[in-house]
């Protein structure tokens, strides 16, 4: 696949030096809004940074709709929690997009405990002319005033404000690891490693808890839910994936307390594969319905699956993200890369999907055809414009003159959240503290 | 033994992780210490299996690694149980006095720490129980089962003794990870 690259470094600690990436501007997810015209990315300080696309002009036809920093803002701050004498950090570790409604757009984040519903509108005038005050606001002089004026809105320089409407808080004990809007527009999940609360948009003070997995006695737990998505199209049907590698999906419609699921997927391990690490790599660490609602697609630390709503006995597709790392596994152990949650996401007609992985590379396996491809995000092999070219790990024997071994990749430049436009063919991709977009070629 | 050597070093690894998620921002968090709880209890099982089959058979026999997971039931359970007990190891071990207490309440999983180390003392660190002078004891104390249990027995049993004065919990349906009771402690919040 041929990619046309729009390289972006997006750095917004004015006093950081561009070289040296702190924590903080570590990207933490990606998130296309549903029309594909703004591009959310939050980090580990707790900000969000949106982009929106340029409108195509007819002056500049090679600039196809280039993304441009929109609107920043803090979304999260760090607290305390005083009872359990914990931190909280501050960073996002999810954003999702409610569908426009108005002119405003509205979003969800969220961090370890608490959501918030942040609306970013645009002001573009301003009333001025005021009777009583001046341009500066001070209050005018009485005596002075001798004739009445109304204000008049007059154009001003564009300014994005993002204000917090709603901010859902104190409903969980763990830490919140998904969030997801359902198709009604009106409720939403969030999700931490034991139990998933559906909340009304509109009411923050109480939430309904639909799945509860703690078990009576802490010490009997053997899972945790790792990530849950609602249905694109059924309001009433959502998933959860858990640390042993199965998935559930629930009907709310079942019953008010969704512990008893609807469908349960779940490989048979390969006794073959059994190691010490068998538990830790079979934990699901995101899960994603196609666009279609009609099948599902789970990343584990080696692979992709795609099932088949249908059949719950066994993937419909299994792919190899990077197989040759299972002979690693004590050292990625060692060096905690195995703990790594790696995302998954769909291309919007589900005929591609996408992974990340180490040393910065991608891959896409392209459903129909079988081919796969591996990509690498970096500054240094690809400048704007440029044909992203594929890349290759040698596995063993000669390495070829284009190709990395396994011994040589930089475990810790991993990319964990990426995100494909809704309907059109350009990627944003993480890497670190850095965000790249690519686009298809253009004839 | 090559595996056995690999499960002790792979236990020390998830002690070092379990003990320095303490000191992480945003706490401890849940997924990653029951991974690492699954990992340090599938090598303990196989470092304990390495040992018994070492002791058993003098020659080292590499092959046998994985078989006798599954089959520690009757005599090996009931050395497994009665040293689990005491918070020691199968392998004969002179008892150290504050080797066991699980705590029920908002244990940490540092305490398995202490059963698995036993014969790493300088590997030891930081992990002992006593750094937890505020969390109520466990109901098994440090002394020997021979001595009065203060939690009423309901049946005179070996399984009842674990249930109610170790809690622990069998591991089921895993080849490895074998039928014998296995102490796992997860922080409750």
């Amino acid at each position: 696949m041929d990619e046309e690259i729009d390289t972006r470094k997006i750095n917004n600690s004015f006093l950081r030096d561009h070289n040296y990436a702190t924590e903080a501007d570590i990207i933490s997810t990606v998130e296309f809004n549903p029309t594909g015209e703004l591009l959310a990315t939050g980090d580990k300080g707790g900000r969000v940074v949106v982009f929106q696309r340029e409108q195509e002009s007819k002056n500049q036809p090679h600039r196809r709709g280039e993304y441009n920093v929109y609107s920043t803002f803090q979304s999260h701050e760090p607290e305390f929690d005083y009872l359990k004498s914990l931190e909280i950090e501050e960073k996002i570790n999810k954003i999702r997009w409610l569908p426009q409604q108005n002119a405003a757009y509205f979003l969800l984040s969220t961090n370890d405990k608490t959501v918030k519903l942040w609306k970013i509108s645009e002001r573009d005038k301003r009333p001025e002319g005021y009777n009583l005050k001046d341009e500066d606001g001070r209050i005018r002089d009485p005596a002075t005033i001798t004739a009445l004026r109304v204000p008049v809105l007059q154009p001003m320089d564009l300014m994005v404000e993002a204000t917090p409407r709603r901010v859902f808080s104190n409903a969980h004990t763990y830490h919140i690891n998904s969030i997801s809007v359902s198709n009604d527009y009106e409720t939403y999940m969030s999700t931490d490693d034991l139990r998933i609360n559906l909340w009304n948009l509109e009411i923050t003070n109480q939430s309904f808890n639909i799945v509860d997995i703690k078990p009576a006695n802490m010490e009997e737990l053997t899972e945790v839910i790792t990530a849950a998505e609602f249905h694109p199209n059924q309001c009433n049907t959502f998933i959860y994936s858990s640390s042993k590698g199965s998935i559930r999906l629930c009907d709310m419609r079942a019953s008010a307390l969704c512990d008893n699921h609807s469908k349960f997927f779940e490989e048979p391990e390969d006794p073959s594969n059994r190691s010490f690490f068998s538990e830790i790599i079979s934990s699901i660490s995101d899960v994603k319905f196609s666009h279609s609602g009609r099948y599902l697609m789970t990343r584990d630390y080696l692979t992709v699956k795609v099932w088949d709503l249908n059949m719950e006995s066994k993937p419909l597709e299994t792919y190899q993200v990077h197989d040759y790392l299972r002979s690693k596994l004590c050292s990625l152990y060692e060096n905690d890369c195995i703990f790594d949650k790696f995302e998954c996401v769909w291309n919007g007609s589900d005929s591609v999907i996408m992974t990340g992985s180490y040393n910065n590379f991608f891959r896409m396996f392209d459903r129909n055809t079988k081919r796969d491809v591996t990509l690498e995000a970096s500054r240094e092999n690809s400048k704007p414009r440029a044909i992203l070219k594929p890349r290759k790990v040698c596995v063993g024997g000669k390495r070829r003159k284009d190709e990395i071994s396994v011994d040589s990749l930089d475990f810790s430049k991993k990319i964990l959240h990426t995100a494909w436009h809704p309907s059109e063919n350009i990627i944003a991709v993480a890497a670190t503290n850095n965000l790249y977009i690519f686009q298809d070629k253009v004839n | 033994m090559e595996v056995s050597a690999e499960a002790k070093r792979i236990m020390v690894h998830a002690l070092g992780k379990l003990y320095s998620s303490r000191a992480q921002r945003g706490g401890h968090r849940l997924h990653r210490s029951l991974l690492l709880t699954l990992v340090m209890q599938s090598a303990r099982d196989i470092y304990h299996a390495s040992q018994a089959s070492c002791e058993t058979t003098t020659a080292a026999e590499p092959v046998q690694q994985e078989s006798p997971m599954e089959e520690t039931t009757g005599d090996p359970l009931e050395r497994e149980v009665s040293s689990t007990l005491s918070g020691l190891p199968v392998t004969p071990q002179p008892q150290e006095s504050a080797s066991s207490s699980e705590d029920e309440t908002s244990s940490h999983p540092l305490h398995c720490s202490v059963t698995a180390s036993r014969e790493d003392k300088e590997n030891r660190g930081p992990s002992r129980p006593d750094g937890n002078a505020r969390k109520r004891r466990g109901k098994v104390a440090a002394e020997p089962d021979f001595l009065p249990c203060k939690k009423a027995k309901m049946e005179q049993g070996r399984n009842n003794v674990i249930r109610s004065s170790v809690n622990c919990y069998r591991v089921s349906g895993d080849s490895l990870a074998s039928s014998v009771p296995i102490l796992r402690v997860i922080a409750a919040f």
